[in-house]
């Protein structure tokens, strides 16, 4: 009988096993990830056509640029982590650190920018309460309201990624990843790009359908 | 040893796709510039289904995933149909259906800066 890899659990038979079921255990959270989501997007999707002219004249007020900037950094991040994944495969661990720095870096980018458009937001008083535009509709604090909460939940999850990826990174420099030992860059990937996922959604909801 | 522990993409796949998604981003981008009425809500939606489609499929691995795989990524999304679908039935429907209901569900019922009604 040939020699379990060091890297092979108890209950798998070979690596190939482990992998996949590491990769269904991701997904079963990511799947209870669209459904916490979904319900957001439900109450967003009901208020949007129950109050649609209230929702446009809140909607444009947001700042469709930071929302397109930050689009593109976060699709950016995505393949630096899709480019991590392939780089261990390789065993090339120097760019496996490297695009893991650089996946960290953008996330962190996209949450100072997504600060600065806060930051804006805040000066304007889009805030749901006594001091939101009286010019808005009043239903417009419904939207806004979604606002925050939706970039606001999307953004926890992306802190919690740039935590997970950080760990990563710091493992990958103390040499615990190779081509034959590779799962846990894979699967935080997956986290990665399902946070990405969800932006594009976020983008299309509060920054593109309620101009006109 | 059965299957592969995990396909290997090519980087130059993962590099076209975030391409496409690039491209796909200015095209929604710029529709959002025009008025095309209805068709901008249909577009913007249209085009985050082909990102999020092509972020399944090539970043997240779904297009090299076992079948069992795919069933549990297919789960969440599905349940996620129903959702809509159950509660879409209900607020889309009233005023459709005979007897009492809530006019103030009606869709363009309530223009904007009309003052929310009282509860009853």
């Amino acid at each position: 009988m040939a020699k379990r890899p060091a890297h092979l659990a108890v209950p798998y038979d070979d690596l190939g096993q482990q992998m996949e079921a590491a990769t269904l255990g991701m997904w079963t959270f990511l799947a209870t990830e669209v459904l916490f989501f979904g319900g957001l997007f439900t109450a967003f999707i009901v208020y949007r056509y129950a109050y649609a002219e209230a929702f446009v004249q809140a909607g444009r007020r947001t700042l469709i640029l930071y929302g397109t900037i930050n689009t593109a950094v976060l699709l950016t991040s995505s393949l630096t982590m899709s480019l991590a994944g392939y780089a261990v495969r390789k065993d090339d661990l120097k760019w496996l650190l490297r695009f893991l720095l650089a996946t960290v870096f953008l996330g962190t980018c996209f949450l100072g920018i997504k600060g600065l458009e806060y930051y804006h937001d805040w000066q304007e008083h889009l805030i749901p309460g006594r001091h939101f535009p009286s010019a808005l509709p009043v239903q417009g604090q419904i939207f806004w309201f979604l606002y925050w909460l939706l970039t606001g939940v999307h953004a926890a999850h992306l802190a919690v990624g740039i935590g997970l990826v950080v760990v990563i990174a710091w493992m990958a420099a103390h040499r615990r990843y190779s081509s034959s030992y590779y799962s846990p860059v894979q699967i935080s990937g997956l986290y990665w790009h399902f946070v990405d996922l969800l932006w594009l959604w976020l983008y299309a909801l509060i920054y593109l359908i309620n101009r006109h | 040893m059965t299957a592969l522990p995990a396909p290997l993409v090519r980087p130059r796949v993962y590099v076209l796709v975030w391409l496409a998604l690039l491209l796909l981003l200015a095209l929604n981008w710029g529709l959002a510039q025009l008025n095309l009425g209805p068709s901008n809500l249909i577009a913007a939606l249209a085009i985050a289904f082909v990102q999020m489609m092509l972020a399944l499929l090539f970043f997240m691995h779904v297009r090299y995933s076992t079948s069992l795989t795919r069933v549990f990524v297919a789960a969440g999304f599905i349940w996620l149909l129903v959702l809509f679908d159950l509660t879409l039935s209900d607020y889309l429907t009233r005023g459709s259906v005979a007897g009492r209901y809530d006019k103030s569900w009606e869709h363009g019922a309530w223009p904007a800066n009309q003052s929310v009604p009282p509860a009853r």
